[in-house]
């Protein structure tokens, strides 16, 4: 039972990240009816972004947890901020001129933009791992306890910034004008501009939101777990993001962040699982994650929390 | 149309392409090629019954992970050759001939590998490769060289279906199935452990290789695996498997150096104290820095390795000097230590032979008796492998600092 309740709380942990990148996907494809294969690589750009603003503040373990998180909140909002501009500039120059191309070609250039981030990241950054200094109270002393149930204040934060955020999110999209452009526009572009909506406008901000929360997820992991920082790390967690995202429901902002912890928690026992003979489920976690969106896209082809209708014409 | 079909269509299409891409950039060819793969012999096999032995140079190319994930690898390792051969050189280089290196990067990857040994292979100049460090990208390579009829020395890749490859195919380190019972010995009889847990890396052969190894043989001397788990190179998240070696002694981890300080430090998150066990993949400078810094997640653990440091012998010391001196100080990692040997062999080799024809390097590489290496006395058997000692280093602050060393057929 213990060992349940772990894997249920490992499975949040991981699946917050998968859902902060997941939104992401998920309101491009809402406004533009385009998956925007880079963003996964803007989530490795924050990273990044995170790693050397850290490491030009010089940034030290803090004695509290507090101290740490303060130290943190400048590279946050460093990665937050470098990564929305990223966004927008990739929409300005990759998308937007081929707004009016057929769909395949949008989604082929995404592809080119994801290799030309991983490859830019390669040269600009060299390929050899990089590590985010410790700056949170480590071992022991960064972990809650309940008998044999751990937890990481660290990935506590991590889940509550997450939260913080995509409740901020909901917020813009729900409750603030730009956010109701956008509902309108995702609704129905052409009519949304017929009603004086400035939709390209809308569309940049989309995808500047978008980026920004890529790059809080990039940081975040980045800081709060302990990997290491490679170009690639965007292709692998983007890739399950994505998927969390479809499951959920592709331009359904809840739905990616229920698809973002369906994947944390079915990666987490899957990976969790005992050794069954020569059966060993850890290697099976990616294949998992896909047979999942398989069996959802039959079931519901619109995802969990999608909407299936008429596309409008 | 319906948006549920398109939107099916498109995403299906999506994520068919998004995963034809992954494959090539991850990197992900677990099985090794055949000696009989086209790719290598249509290019090479011309090449092999024309070497060029003219000119006063002996070209000696070198594949390495100058970039990618294991960096420090193949960085640590030229950084020892190139300290060979300007030795060699500064006394004249042999049979009047002088060394030329050749070292091409890899980027980690074993599609890259055997790129790169590929162009070697039509080079008719080249005289011997050596390379890699990793297991699964010297398996990328050996069929070429082999096929190409090129003496290749690997200084450390330790899994043992590397030099099965074929008759030219070398190494200068021990293999894992020594190195597998030396860290279940170590854990036996000098750590004095009954229950051990393994977590082990399922994409590369070096690690199967060597928990299999440790899997089998530490029961054998009394002792209980109470669980066996698997990561994959991509993975980021360990905690899952750490979830399941609770209540084990001691961990061992065959991983290499870039996932083992992650590993380390969730493992010390979850309240597990026990020492972690590694083999020499873990031997880089950056290993520490990846658990959080001296004193961090991995102080006090043990690692295997090739050679050591603190190592009193004047042949070892006179190389620490050397490297030093060449290097700004830098301490020599046991992967410097065994590219400087594989160089030295090779040259050793030559110097026997009397000739740079490949054939002839191969048949006095095999002959290869005692040869009084930074890494030990090193006897190249009749499978191409070397036997030697190894030695089990404990990890203080930055440094790695010896601990015991275990014999062959003790």
């Amino acid at each position: 039972m213990d060992q349940f309740i772990q894997l249920i709380i490992n499975g949040i942990q991981i699946g917050s990240v998968y859902a902060l990148i997941a939104l992401g996907y998920t309101m491009v494809y809402g406004v533009l009816r385009l998956i925007n294969f880079a963003h996964g690589d803007v989530f490795m750009i924050g990273a990044y972004i995170g790693f050397f603003t850290a490491d030009a503040l010089k940034l030290r373990q803090q004695p509290s947890l507090p101290a740490a998180l303060l130290a943190l909140t400048v590279p946050l909002l460093a990665s937050m901020v470098g990564c929305a501009l990223l966004g927008l500039i990739i929409e300005r120059l990759a998308y937007r001129p081929l707004r009016k191309a057929p769909k395949l070609t949008a989604l082929i250039t995404a592809i080119g933009v994801s290799l030309f981030l991983v490859n830019g990241a390669q040269l600009l950054f060299k390929a050899d791992p990089k590590f985010f200094p410790n700056v949170t109270p480590q071992g022991e002393a960064g972990t809650l306890r309940f008998g044999e149930i751990t937890i990481s204040r660290d990935l506590l934060v991590l889940v509550i910034v997450a939260a913080l955020l995509m409740g901020i999110l909901w917020y813009i999209v729900q409750r603030t004008k730009i956010g109701k452009a956008m509902r309108a526009v995702a609704h129905d572009t052409d009519a949304a501009a017929l009603m004086g909506i400035n939709t390209d406008a809308v569309i940049s901000f989309t995808f500047g939101l978008g980026a920004a929360l890529a790059g809080a997820g990039g940081m975040l992991f980045a800081a709060l777990t302990y990997v290491k920082i490679l170009p690639l790390l965007g292709l692998q967690m983007g890739l399950k993001a994505f998927v969390a995202a479809v499951v959920g429901g592709i331009g359904s902002i809840p739905g990616a962040m229920l698809g973002g912890l369906l994947m944390g928690l079915s990666e987490s026992f899957v990976k969790g699982s005992p050794r069954i003979g020569l059966f060993e489920p850890s290697r099976w976690t990616d294949a998992v994650a896909f047979v999942l969106l398989i069996v959802v896209l039959l079931v519901r082809p619109a995802g969990l929390l999608g909407r299936s209708g008429l596309e409008k014409v | 149309m319906r948006l549920t079909r398109s939107a099916l269509f498109q995403t299906v299409a999506a994520v068919a392409l998004f995963a034809s891409l992954g494959g090539v950039v991850g990197c992900k060819s677990e099985t090794p090629e055949t000696a009989g793969s086209p790719a290598g012999g249509a290019s090479a096999g011309g090449s092999a019954a024309s070497q060029d032995t003219s000119g006063n140079e002996i070209v000696v190319g070198h594949f390495a992970s100058l970039t990618g994930d294991t960096a420090t690898f193949g960085n640590e390792t030229n950084d020892g050759i190139k300290l060979a051969i300007k030795e060699l050189n500064a006394q004249g280089g042999v049979l009047g001939k002088t060394f030329k290196l050749e070292t091409q990067d890899d980027q980690s990857k074993a599609e890259e590998a055997k790129t790169v040994v590929t162009a070697f292979a039509s080079d008719a100049k080249m005289v011997a490769v050596l390379g890699e460090v990793a297991s699964k990208r010297s398996l990328a390579a050996a069929p070429v060289l082999d096929k190409a009829g090129i003496p290749m020395i690997s200084p450390s890749s330790t899994n043992e279906n590397v030099t099965k490859v074929g008759p030219y195919i070398f190494r200068v380190c021990f293999i894992d199935n020594f190195q597998g019972l030396v860290m279940a010995r170590f854990a036996a009889e000098t750590l004095k452990v009954k229950k051990v847990a393994i977590l082990r890396n399922q994409s590369e052969d070096y690690s199967v290789g060597l928990a299999n190894v440790f899997a089998q043989e530490f029961p054998k001397l009394g002792g209980q695996i109470i669980a066996d788990v698997s990561y994959s190179g991509n993975d980021s998240d360990f905690r899952s498997q750490l979830g399941q070696v609770k209540g084990a002694e001691a961990l061992f981890v065959p991983g290499y150096y870039n996932d083992v300080g992650t590993i380390a430090r969730q493992a010390r998150e979850l309240g597990i104290k026990a020492p972690l066990l590694g083999c020499d993949g873990w031997d880089s400078p950056d290993l520490v820095k990846g658990a959080g810094g001296p004193g961090g997640a991995l102080e006090g653990s043990f690692f295997s390795n090739h050679y050591s440091k603190d190592d009193a012998s004047p042949r070892v010391q006179n190389f620490v000097k050397a490297f030093k001196t060449e290097y700004n100080g830098k301490t020599p990692s046991g992967l410097a230590a065994l590219g400087y040997d594989a160089m030295m062999i090779l040259a050793d080799a030559i110097r026997r032979a009397n000739s740079i024809e490949r054939a002839k390097i191969k048949d006095e590489l095999s002959k290869t008796r005692d040869f009084k290496g930074v890494t030990g006395d090193i006897t190249i058997d009749s499978e191409r492998n070397a036997s030697k000692p190894a030695v089990v280093l404990q990890i203080k602050g930055e440094e790695f600092v010896y601990k015991t060393t275990v014999k062959p057929n003790a």
